[in-house]
């Protein structure tokens, strides 16, 4: 309870400390911290309760991105409705990919299945010029005032943290529930899952259709942030990354991808200043957490955690 | 657009080559994980690699007539190399452990091996200039091609005829086959199955190095045809069955014609063509054209 108090005052201290000691810069940076926290959180539910290693989740946020810039841009309606309509429109993505892709029990067309129908949407949004604008983007998305980032990145900030804590709750309550359970039982072992009468072609649909959806809000949220949008959101990169910070934060503990969302935002904000070779930072750390860590960083923290205080390890 | 029957014919043709191109990288990624059970997400980067290869070998050899010959034999063998030191480096260490952590490692090697390529070669497109024999038209039946087409289509064939007296007439190939049914027992027969998995994966790559190179001269070379290619092996694969090397070959015409035949209806989005017929495969028949059951 006492931590959780503390963790809150923290966050909301954050900013304020920031803009004192350090520069608005920051602020941004902690704002990026938080949307790809909600991002690597709803990606962990897929590949760390579901067991289900997606190369795809690039698909669902840049979905949540381009709904939010096209709806504010073309459409002009109001942001609330958009925000809500982002996230629908990503996990009906999620539902159609999806669809196809648990089909076939097994991890590898799985994987291959979701990287390539993320392709396919990168392809189409890319091509399609006279709707998403192709590779040019879409520049000054209108943000509503109360957000607005013109002056100072503060009210995003706490609007951002809201919006996620809200989320990261409702997706701590999807792993405690029933379903949650059978998901994780799934993952363990599919089989046994199956015997008992499970239909987990089903239960593995509706978990990536939640991640999607959630996934979408991330992309919504980083479209105003950063007030404009390219088809660089749905590059596989961009799954690549959220899967290295699930990994190397640890996707077996609820918070673990905040831990890897954490190193890789100031990580890219730092090296990206110093080299354009970022692909093979993220590439190298990939190989190096697969080799000795596949646990994460959370994972490591957990266990020896365990070892000191619990007298019999479960 | 007028379509007519000689536009028709031609992509046709262009579709063959297309699908030649498909299927040697299709067999490499089919064999692999026929046999060692792993989908080698970084196989067109060795392609890439393969393509960039001929690029500077083409350019150090400059003044020599054969220069393409010299890279169609010298560019696939340094890229099996590679293959060699990434299975024997990398991969060796994590077979036992779980098949997460193996997707994930070729996944990683993307990115790795993209960067090296952007740090050696550059984000500037590279072309590779045909040998003089293969840059000319020629003409059949009245209609004119590419002499170089036919080039393309002789090595998928002679590459598929040599896989298939491989397969089913060398004991390696029945060593081959033996592994993938039965892994444990080739290894109680006697054999070293470590060798088998890192020879197999340098033949994947070589042939992934050795379509790279052959494509080479009628593309412009750019960082991004790595995934470009991959994308559609891994439609290819899927229609045909994971696993199979006739599922490939067979997917591979199949797709490259699908593709030249969706270039005339629909210029732009020909790609969303392979999709649709990927996912009717996977809802009637899921364990694709020719592939064993899988549930």
């Amino acid at each position: 309870m006492w931590v959780g108090v503390l963790v809150a005052a923290f966050l909301a201290m954050l900013p304020i400390g920031l803009q004192i000691w350090t520069s608005e810069y920051y602020i941004y940076l902690a704002c990026k911290v938080i949307i790809w926290s909600l991002f690597a959180m709803s990606f962990n539910l897929a590949l760390g309760y579901g067991g289900m290693m997606s190369f795809g989740h690039a698909a669902f946020y840049g979905l949540g991105a381009y709904t939010c810039s096209l709806l504010l841009v073309k459409a002009a309606w109001p942001m609330p409705v958009v925000f809500i309509l982002a996230p629908i429109v990503a996990a009906f993505g999620g539902l159609v990919i999806g669809y196809f892709s648990v089909r076939i029990m097994g991890m590898f067309y799985f994987a291959v299945l979701t990287l390539s129908f993320s392709q396919l949407i990168y392809i189409m949004v890319f091509k399609w010029r006279s709707f998403t604008m192709g590779d040019d983007g879409i520049q000054g998305i209108p943000v509503p005032a109360f957000i607005s980032t013109l002056d100072s990145y503060l009210n995003f900030y706490y609007f951002a943290l809201v919006v996620a804590l809200i989320c990261i709750f409702l997706l701590w309550k999807v792993t405690r529930s029933p379903f949650g359970l059978v998901l994780r039982s799934g993952r363990e072992n599919p089989d046994r899952t199956a015997f008992i009468g499970v239909d987990l072609r089903r239960y593995r649909l509706a978990a990536l259709t939640i991640s999607a959806f959630f996934s979408g809000i991330a992309g919504a949220l980083i479209v105003l942030l950063e007030t404009s949008v390219s088809p660089d959101v749905l590059k596989w990169s961009v799954s690549g990354e959220v899967i290295l910070m699930g990994l190397l934060g640890g996707m077996r503990v609820f918070l673990g991808p905040i831990v890897g969302a954490v190193i890789m935002v100031l990580l890219n904000s730092f090296l990206t200043s110093y080299t354009e070779y970022w692909a093979f930072f993220i590439g190298g750390i990939l190989i190096f957490s697969v080799l000795f860590f596949p646990q994460g960083i959370a994972g490591i923290v957990y266990e020896s955690w365990q070892k000191l205080f619990m007298r019999s390890p479960s | 657009m007028e379509i007519d029957a000689s536009i028709i014919l031609a992509q046709a043709v262009s579709g063959l080559c297309r699908a030649m191109i498909l299927f040697l990288l299709a067999s490499g990624l089919t064999l692999v994980f026929g046999v060692m059970r792993v989908v080698n997400f970084a196989h067109g980067s060795f392609y890439m690699i393969g393509a960039y290869l001929a690029y500077s070998l083409t350019q150090y050899f400059g003044s020599s007539p054969e220069r393409f010959w010299i890279a169609l034999l010298v560019a696939p063998c340094l890229v099996s190399l590679l293959g060699g030191i990434v299975e024997y480096g990398l991969m060796r260490r994590i077979y036992e452990r779980d098949h997460l952590l193996q997707i994930l490692l070729t996944y990683a090697l993307i990115f790795v091996l993209g960067d090296l390529a952007k740090m050696i070669w550059g984000v500037d497109l590279r072309i590779v200039e045909a040998p003089a024999v293969l840059s000319g038209l020629l003409s059949v039946g009245g209609h004119s091609f590419p002499a170089y087409y036919f080039f393309i289509i002789g090595m998928g064939t002679a590459v598929a005829a040599a896989m298939w007296i491989m397969l089913s007439y060398t004991k390696f190939g029945k060593l081959m086959r033996a592994s993938s049914e039965h892994r444990e027992m080739v290894a109680m027969l006697g054999y070293n199955v470590r060798t088998i998995f890192t020879v197999v994966f340098m033949m994947a790559t070589w042939l992934g190095g050795l379509a790279g190179v052959v494509i080479a001269p009628t593309v412009r070379l750019s960082l991004g045809m790595d995934m470009e290619i991959i994308i559609e092996c891994f439609l290819v694969v899927i229609i045909g069955g994971l696993g199979s090397v006739w599922g490939a070959l067979l997917a591979a015409l199949i797709t490259g014609e699908f593709y030249s035949m969706g270039i005339l209806v629909l210029e732009k989005y020909a790609m969303a063509f392979l999709f649709v017929l990927a996912g009717a495969v996977i809802l009637l028949l899921p364990s694709g054209l020719l592939g064993r059951r899988v549930r």
